[in-house]
């Protein structure tokens, strides 16, 4: 499919989404908007794993670090439930990227293995702080947000906040495609396949990867803010290794290096984690089984399957009907 | 005359039957259904209390024919997976999808704070039949006025253990619990009771939360205590009476009820003979209704029930006695927290009613951990025998309800230790 | 904090990272030849726990528990590299990805079959109860445990030292390509090690099952620490994995003892730092 078609296709899911949410059960609603929340999440893994090469097993640290910022600013100091929820969501972004600003200059210097693992420690060493830093935290017990922020429209109704996020949701969509079309995002790629050449090519590599990951810690944060009021509930379990897990294989199932496949991805786990858990007992199994099949037989993704059905396609195709296809298009 | 007042009285007559007519017909279509939402945890570690917390709520309900004076019980339970997120947004589904009338159930304290207030938001009632955060009906309790607890607080059973040590004579105890809010309010509640009759705590540990390797603080304790007050949760209650036995502890250890409750007792070893603890249950309560309640649960489930399964199934026949009083209908949120705040029950743990924080009023028994033969039971096992009961404890013990909210929520510096060395 | 208090510390330090290391040797192992992240090497310790207490139900042995447990969980493990992690080829995110989902399948399937209790395995009595010297309690299953890792550290150094089939080991580890060049059949090495890897994972789950208890959720806390020692001590190496087991044994130990705030931290931190600094660990090799 041309990019065009691509673009016309998602803006015709979303607008889809748009309108027919609000006719959904209330719990609907607020599992799409769980999705739209992790689906930034993912979205922001994906310019890492996707576009950079760089598997990051820490990402709900910023996801944390928005989340916590949220609700103590909102129960300790009382900010952020009116216009100057703006505010929080700005200082979400700002602490998202400076937490990966801090650990970057741990991680970049690794590769493969060592950057899993690197971010690993790192994403843990935001759940010991989470878990153990009573006073700040509310360690184990968490921290309860009582209501949802009012400016003029109210959020605590689910259609309304429903449409906040994916507002927000539409803004990382638009502004990561935007960088990944850019030269910025071209070098990612360039990184992604081969760094040595890129290196040799006179790009600092470091930097781009450094940048990268701090980008991507924004736009984390700024899924932490939109997760806490949410929930209403900050706690360590937002933080915890699964959490990571989960958003890298939102990525891998939807397809990595394509965006909105992590949307997508999102979308497909939380009605595992939320929706079929409600249904059946054994949907661990479910969730257990599709990371398996995932990783054995889908490479690319959901969104890989198309290209996987031309390529067959192809190779099934008798040669004279190959040569017809070719003049045909000339 | 006498045509005319056959025919007033006839009118009267006719008009009586309509109506009582109209009224027996409408009990019997409508057949009011009663939704109940559980939330506990059926994954992930927790699994197995969650499974003791519905199963103890589902054996009342079979008891009673799966319907509460007349009104059909839809009884649905929905997995938190101990996480409180999760436990927020299956309130969310319960409520908007099931349109269920009540909440019942949240195990950890964490999931009892963010239970509470999606039940101020949504505007539904939520019993909380385990989460025994303290603050849950005392200093939070403004913000929650959909919350009844029918279970306990966390230090409820702390205070008169408090003055049990006292009178055993117990003068310097160390204490070591887990490093969480529970753990603070368990040994904050033992601390203040303990040293208002002259008691001292000369020292308290606090090993993370999950610790399975005790070697660091065993050491550490201070030889000179009379006695050791353990709070342990999940599987620390296990391994920790084991390493601190092979550490060659001489000194009496006593400890929260949940350090020897009847979820661990059965996977616990002689090492546990003799310790002490305090909690609103005991399994090996020698009451004729206990009796009944155990045996019965332990030919159902294999198991002999804890305080999980007790406080749910507790839960279940009180939720039945107020419908009982209006007959199967549903009085609506704030009606039955009224009426369920005024009644008196007699629960397989024994009296119960609540005091005007909706708080249960009931007692606490202390019990000693004994091997022996109960109930009938052909083979010794560990039961925790009750050796004293403090009958009426409320949350506030002997303290009055002003003067203890005055104070803050026992946290890991409050109160704090005076007498530390 | 007296010479006692030491003392007791760094024994009890020692016997946890006696632990660590069995659970730790097979991840270095597994990593440093077939450069798989396993992450369903908790799962591997907990099923050898589960598995341990179905044979003493059964048998009421013990002593039989413990091979029986490790034996059934390499096959385990077998099946799992030559089925599924096989055809991935080298691809460190597949295989995580891969590894968790079956780490929680397995995680259900314990649930399913042994319910969630809270359970212990009892030791036979030779190993309860304590020895006093001077005044000092030494719990026996702690020596015990110390005890094991070293005879085992021991069997698997000679193995890799001085016997052929160790050196075929060391030649895929070090150049899995020249290793092939020479007639070494990698791919019945990589089959081997994993079997291997899971094999003292169960072990470590029977031994460990007596120590910290065994219930659902143990295989995920227990994970992060392995990798701690892993990652410390440097991936593929086995001396790597002694001292870093021994490095985060006592530093757990301490930390816990002297600074109880930052418990979590202080295994973590050094983690950051270590992988930060030499990436490969304390005695790994790239």
């Amino acid at each position: 499919m041309s990019s065009r078609g691509k673009i016309l296709t998602v803006m015709a899911a979303l607008l889809a989404l748009a309108v027919l949410t609000p006719f959904a059960s209330s719990y609907m609603i607020l599992l799409i908007t769980q999705a739209l929340v992790l689906g930034i999440l993912a979205m922001s893994l994906d310019i890492l794993l996707g576009f950079t090469g760089l598997p990051s097993l820490g990402q709900a640290a910023y996801l944390g670090m928005g989340a916590y910022l949220t609700a103590i600013l909102a129960t300790h100091y009382d900010f952020g439930l009116g216009w100057s929820f703006w505010v929080v969501i700005l200082l979400g972004i700002l602490i998202g990227a400076a937490t990966a600003a801090f650990f970057g200059l741990f991680a970049i210097r690794a590769t493969g293995v060592y950057f899993l693992m690197i971010t690993l420690a790192l994403g843990m060493c935001v759940w010991g702080l989470a878990y153990r830093w009573n006073s700040m935290t509310g360690g184990d017990n968490g921290i309860n947000l009582l209501a949802r922020p009012e400016f003029g429209i109210r959020l605590a109704d689910e259609v309304t906040y429903f449409y906040v996020v994916l507002g927000f949701f539409i803004a990382s969509l638009v502004m990561l495609y935007v960088l990944v079309k850019s030269p910025f995002g071209q070098s990612l790629v360039g990184i992604r396949e081969r760094e040595i050449r890129m290196r040799v090519l006179g790009y600092n590599t470091w930097l781009h990867k450094y940048i990268a990951f701090v980008i991507a810690g924004g736009f984390g944060g700024l899924a932490g803010v939109l997760w806490a009021h949410l929930s209403g509930h900050v706690s360590p379990q937002d933080v915890i290794l699964a959490t990571s897990v989960d958003a890298l294989l939102m990525v891998v199932l939807g397809g990595p290096g394509t965006l909105v496949g992590g949307a997508i991805g999102a979308f497909v786990v939380v009605s595992l984690r939320d929706y079929l858990s409600t249904v059946v007992p054994w949907w661990q199994y479910v969730l257990g089984g599709v990371y398996v099949l995932t990783i054995l037989y889908l490479p690319g993704g959901l969104m890989g399957i198309p290209e996987r059905i031309r390529r067959r396609r192809a190779l099934s195709r008798s040669p004279e009907e190959t040569k017809k296809l070719q003049s045909a298009s000339h | 005359m006498l045509h005319r007042l056959k025919g007033k009285l006839g009118w009267k007559l006719a008009a009586g039957c309509l109506a009582l007519g109209m009224g027996v017909s409408q009990t019997a279509t409508a057949a009011e259904e009663l939704r109940i939402g559980f939330i506990a945890p059926m994954t992930g570690g927790f699994a197995q209390v969650g499974k003791d917390m519905s199963n103890g709520f589902e054996m009342y309900l079979e008891e009673v024919g799966g319907s509460f004076a007349g009104a059909k019980v839809k009884f649905i339970v929905e997995d938190s997976e101990a996480k409180p997120p999760v436990a927020v947004r299956k309130a969310e589904k319960l409520v908007h999808q099931d349109k269920v009338q009540m909440l019942v159930g949240g195990l950890l304290a964490s999931t009892g704070y963010a239970l509470a207030p999606v039940s101020t938001r949504l505007k539904v009632l939520y019993v909380a039949s385990i989460p025994a955060a303290d603050d849950l009906t005392q200093r939070e309790i403004a913000k929650y006025p959909y919350v009844i607890r029918t279970g306990w607080t966390s230090s409820q059973p702390s205070h008169p253990f408090g003055e049990w040590a006292c009178e055993k004579g117990y003068k310097r105890v160390v204490t070591i619990g887990a490093d969480f809010a529970f753990g603070y309010e368990v040994v904050g509640g033992f601390q203040r009771a303990f040293e208002s009759c002259g008691g001292k705590v000369i020292q308290k540990i606090w090993p993370p939360l999950g610790t399975k390797d005790f070697g660091p603080y065993i050491p550490t304790i201070k030889k000179d205590a009379d006695a050791i007050f353990t709070l342990m949760a999940g599987p620390m209650s296990l391994q920790f009476p084991k390493q601190l036995a092979d550490a060659g502890n001489k000194k009496p250890i006593i400890g929260g009820g949940t350090s020897y409750d009847e979820f661990v007792l059965p996977s616990m070893g002689d090492e546990v003979i003799g310790h002490v603890s305090s909690l609103q249950y005991s399994a090996a309560l020698d009451t004729p209704k206990n009796a009944a309640f155990v045996k019965k649960y332990r030919a159902k489930y294999g198991k002999v029930p804890s305080y999980y399964s007790e406080s749910n199934y507790t839960t279940a026949q009180m939720i039945h006695e107020v419908l009982k009083t209006t007959k199967g209908k549903w009085p609506g949120t704030q009606k039955f927290i009224a009426m369920l705040s005024k009644m008196k029950f007699d629960a397989a743990r024994g009296p119960v009613h609540f005091d005007d924080m909706r708080n249960p009023v009931q007692n606490i028994y202390v019990k000693k951990v004994e091997r022996k033969k109960m109930f009938g039971y052909d083979k010794d096992e560990l039961w925790n025998t009750v050796i004293k009961t403090y009958p009426n404890v409320s949350q506030f013990w002997k303290y009055g309800k002003t003067e203890f909210l005055k104070q803050p929520v026992y946290s890991r510096e409050y109160p704090p230790c005076k007498y530390c060395e | 904090m007296n010479a006692q208090f030491w003392l007791i510390q760094s024994f009890n330090g020692i016997s946890y990272g006696a632990l660590l290391f069995l659970l730790a040797s097979g991840l270095t192992l597994i990593f440093g030849v077939m450069r798989i992240v396993n992450l369903s090497h908790g799962a591997y310790f907990l099923l050898g726990g589960y598995i341990a207490l179905s044979v003493i139900w059964a048998t009421g042995s013990w002593v039989l528990a413990v091979p029986v447990a490790a034996l059934a969980v390499a096959v385990v493990g077998l099946a799992m590299e030559r089925v599924f992690l096989r055809p991935l080829g080298f691809d460190p995110l597949r295989q995580v990805l891969l590894t968790v989902g079956f780490a929680i399948l397995f995680q259900q399937a314990a649930l399913d079959i042994w319910g969630g209790d809270s359970l212990d395995i009892t030791p036979p009595d030779l190993l309860r109860g304590s020895v006093v010297i001077g005044g000092i309690y030494f719990p026996v299953y702690r020596l015990f445990m110390i005890g094991m890792a070293v005879v085992l550290g021991a069997i698997l150094w000679l193995v890799m030292e001085k016997t052929r089939a160790g050196a075929m080991i060391r030649a895929a580890v070090d150049d899995s390509e020249m290793a092939r060049g020479v007639g070494i059949d990698t791919s019945r090495v990589s089959m081997f090690i994993f079997a291997l890897g899971a094999f003292l994972a169960a072990l470590a789950g029977v031994v460990g099952g007596g120590f910290l208890g065994i219930y659902p959720g143990l295989d995920f806390e227990i994970l992060p620490v392995a990798f701690a020692v892993v990652i410390i001590g440097g991936m593929g190496s086995l001396t790597g994995a002694a001292v870093g087991s021994l490095i985060v044994g006592l530093a757990d130990n301490f930390g816990k003892a002297l600074f109880p705030e930052v418990a979590y931290f202080t295994l973590y931190a050094p983690m950051v730092l270590i992988l930060a600094v030499k990436p490969t660990g304390l005695f790994g090799r790239e």
